[in-house]
């Protein structure tokens, strides 16, 4: 079993789910974003989605488009998000995904990266802009290196492509929980609820839930049927605004969702 | 197999479907009601009908000889997409979408635009069939192209200024996509070049081949024999591949495709996308495009709005590594030069835009000798950019040149 996959099923034998952080590298500086990837690792984040600033980052609202470009026009490179996956890795024991868009890998050569990646101790990718059909190189380069790969699944999607997401997925699937872009919603999409029972129906083992959560009670409702929850923009603008402590604080007050209530 | 018959996902190693997800059952529906709509005698006459009541087509072509002299002495001859209703050639383009999207039931068009062309075009469509309208530009192109923003506004289209990146077309499309995908449901994408995922390049290109296909028989008539040359500016390459496509398989006839080279395709500031870019993956398609070594698109420049995109469609990709196309760069001042040229020499104002392929066709003009005939595509009309020009050749304040 992988890091990520198996970091959810221990949460998943103490009877609760996994609460998933995103953040981006280099935001607001590349040492920053290590700190604030360790702290919320350290204060009930289960697994770490951190995402490689890009240029035409089109699934992402605001709050993450703010934040990765001020980390590009910091000078990131993307051989600091390796550096910041080492950084992370040797500070806190738990997996680190990359969430990137597709052109900065096929420019830094599919294979190159994966090997660095593992090198690095990533976990795996999560591509949001990368569908299965579309992602041969990518899918030999994780099977040699043993890379994780999370594609993306919508609630618009039909039972073949949920099928095809799950059978070309490693480590979990994301749900997509409502059909539009990340930044916090008030509520979290009746549309999740179901499109994970469907990804169940097709074999899914893992599947967690991503955009638009951003309480510990969204989390909750989401671990009652899925088994991590991701939230990313309410965490970057906890660091955008009050810095390592606050967006520390944010993580610790999310993970109270995945917990029974008391 | 012809290169005509060519009809994606994929064009070589071009091309594809490099989006989220979400979009995929859209593009699929999109897809399929094209498939059908193409085969449909309705939607043909249904779309036929709109060229000829509403659009003005066929458009006419004008041989150029004053301006020609410039050129060589090459017979020159202009295909006149700026008489189009709008003002250019983006029309064919939007009465199609507009048309499958009534077909798909949706009531809600979205559309990103560069020079405004494609948004008046939109917002016209939308206008005609009774749909709510929302136009994406760069905020850049709103002052730029003011007067394409007031008259998408009188249309009826709310316009929004795009604040982020560049604030030009590749950012007025990344947000674009961002809208279709939270309002995919309501909403169809009417997409303004040959560019994106499947099957955008393939569905505009198959709206615009009407403009070479028309173009054939008329030089035909006029000329008795095919062009020697046909030249088009490339933004996204829509107007290129509309006047391009029936003289594929034609293998006399050279095609030429200019790109914008802004302050010069040496410097940092340019458009030039096939000349200086590699391949790579933007808004949803492999193709060639303006990076930087990591990936991360460079921004371009470009004098004219709707050439000002670090991106280029699959086919163009396609047929610039086959050898059947040639791509070449044509400055921000050499395009003025031509746009001035042929509004005194022949009385016709041209977009900018299109000022690239009339001084793209100058030099070649000059290669080919006064044997040759060159077929170019005039996209649009100047209209438009009449701040920019009146800027450029300081017409417009009291000092004002008259020569
Ligand atoms: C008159 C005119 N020509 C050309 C273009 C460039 O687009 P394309 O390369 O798709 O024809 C535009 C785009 O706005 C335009 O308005």
């Amino acid at each position: 079993m992988t890091s990520v996959a198996s970091a959810l099923q221990l949460r998943r034998d103490n009877g609760t789910g996994s609460l998933i952080g995103y953040l981006p590298a280099g935001f607001p500086t590349l040492d920053e974003s290590v700190d604030a990837a360790v702290a919320i690792a350290e204060n009930g984040v289960n697994v770490i989605e951190l995402g490689l600033p890009y240029s035409d980052p089109v699934m992402d609202g605001p709050v993450i488009q703010q934040a990765t470009q001020k980390a590009l026009a910091n000078g990131f490179r993307l051989k600091h998000g390796f550096d910041a996956v080492r950084a992370i890795t040797a500070q806190v024991d738990v997996p680190v995904l990359l969430m990137t868009y597709w052109n900065p890998v096929v420019q830094y050569g599919v294979d190159r990266f994966a090997d660095d990646l593992a090198a690095a101790g990533g976990a795996g990718l999560i591509t949001p802009d990368l569908i299965p059909d579309e992602a041969e190189p990518w899918l030999n380069a994780s099977e040699r290196t043993g890379l994780d790969r999370v594609f993306l699944a919508a609630p618009s999607s039909t039972r073949a492509r949920l099928q095809q997401a799950v059978d070309s997925s490693r480590g979990f699937v994301y749900a997509v929980s409502t059909m539009g872009i990340t930044g916090a919603r008030t509520d979290v999409d009746s549309a999740a609820k179901s499109l994970v029972a469907r990804l169940r129906e097709v074999g899914a083992q893992n599947a967690c839930v991503g955009l638009g959560i951003s309480t510990a009670d969204q989390v909750r409702e989401v671990l009652e049927y899925a088994d991590g929850a991701i939230v990313g923009s309410a965490l970057v603008k906890a660091l955008a605004t009050g810095g390592i402590d606050s967006v520390a604080s944010v993580a610790r007050e999310l993970s109270r969702g995945t917990r029974a209530p008391n | 197999m012809a290169l005509r018959d060519e009809t994606g996902p994929y064009f070589g190693e071009f091309g594809g479907r490099f989006v989220p997800e979400s979009l995929i059952a859209a593009l699929d529906e999109l897809s399929e009601a094209w498939e059908l709509a193409k085969l449909d005698p309705a939607f043909s006459a249904e779309l036929t009908e709109l060229h000829k009541t509403y659009t003005g087509r066929p458009s006419l072509i004008t041989e150029v000889p004053r301006f020609a002299a410039h050129g060589g002495g090459a017979r020159m001859i202009l295909k006149r997409e700026d008489l189009n209703h709008t003002g250019s050639h983006k029309i064919n383009n939007v009465l199609g979408q507009a048309l499958l999207t009534k077909r798909i039931g949706k009531t809600r068009v979205i559309a990103e635009t560069g020079a405004g062309q494609h948004g008046v075009a939109t917002a016209t469509a939308a206008a005609l069939f009774g749909l709510d309208c929302v136009i994406y530009m760069g905020e850049v192109d709103t002052e730029r192209q003011a007067l394409n923003v007031a008259r998408m506004r009188l249309l009826g289209a709310e316009v929004v200024a795009v604040k982020t990146g560049s604030r030009t077309l590749k950012d007025a499309i990344n947000d674009a996509m961002r809208d279709w995908v939270t309002n995919v449901d309501s909403t169809n994408y009417i997409f303004g070049t040959v560019a994106g995922p499947h099957p955008f390049p393939a569905m505009v290109r198959d709206l615009q081949k009407i403009i070479g296909e028309e173009a054939r028989e008329q030089v035909l008539a006029l000329t008795g024999k095919l062009p020697d040359a046909v030249a088009a500016c490339v933004g996204g390459g829509s107007n290129a591949i509309g006047i391009f496509h029936a003289f594929l398989d034609d293998a006399d006839v050279a095609l030429y495709g200019f790109e914008a080279a802004g302050e010069g395709a040496e410097t940092l500031r340019h458009a030039a996308t096939i000349t200086k870019g590699r391949p790579g993956v933007l808004h949803g398609a492999r193709s060639y495009l303006l990076q930087d070594e990591d990936g991360q698109t460079i921004e371009s420049h470009s004098i004219s709005a709707g050439l000002d995109y670090p991106g280029v469609g699959p086919e163009h990709a396609w047929l610039a590594d086959l050898g059947r196309a040639t791509y070449r760069p044509v400055t921000d001042a050499a395009a003025m030069s031509a746009l001035r040229l042929l509004s005194r020499t022949e009385g016709i104002i041209p977009a900018i835009e299109s000022a690239h392929a009339l001084a793209g066709a100058l030099e070649l003009g000059k290669e080919l000798g006064k044997d040759a005939t060159i077929l170019i595509n005039l996209s649009g009309r100047g209209d438009k950019d009449m701040e920019t020009a009146g800027r450029y050749f300081d017409l417009i304040d009291s000092g004002a040149e008259q020569s």
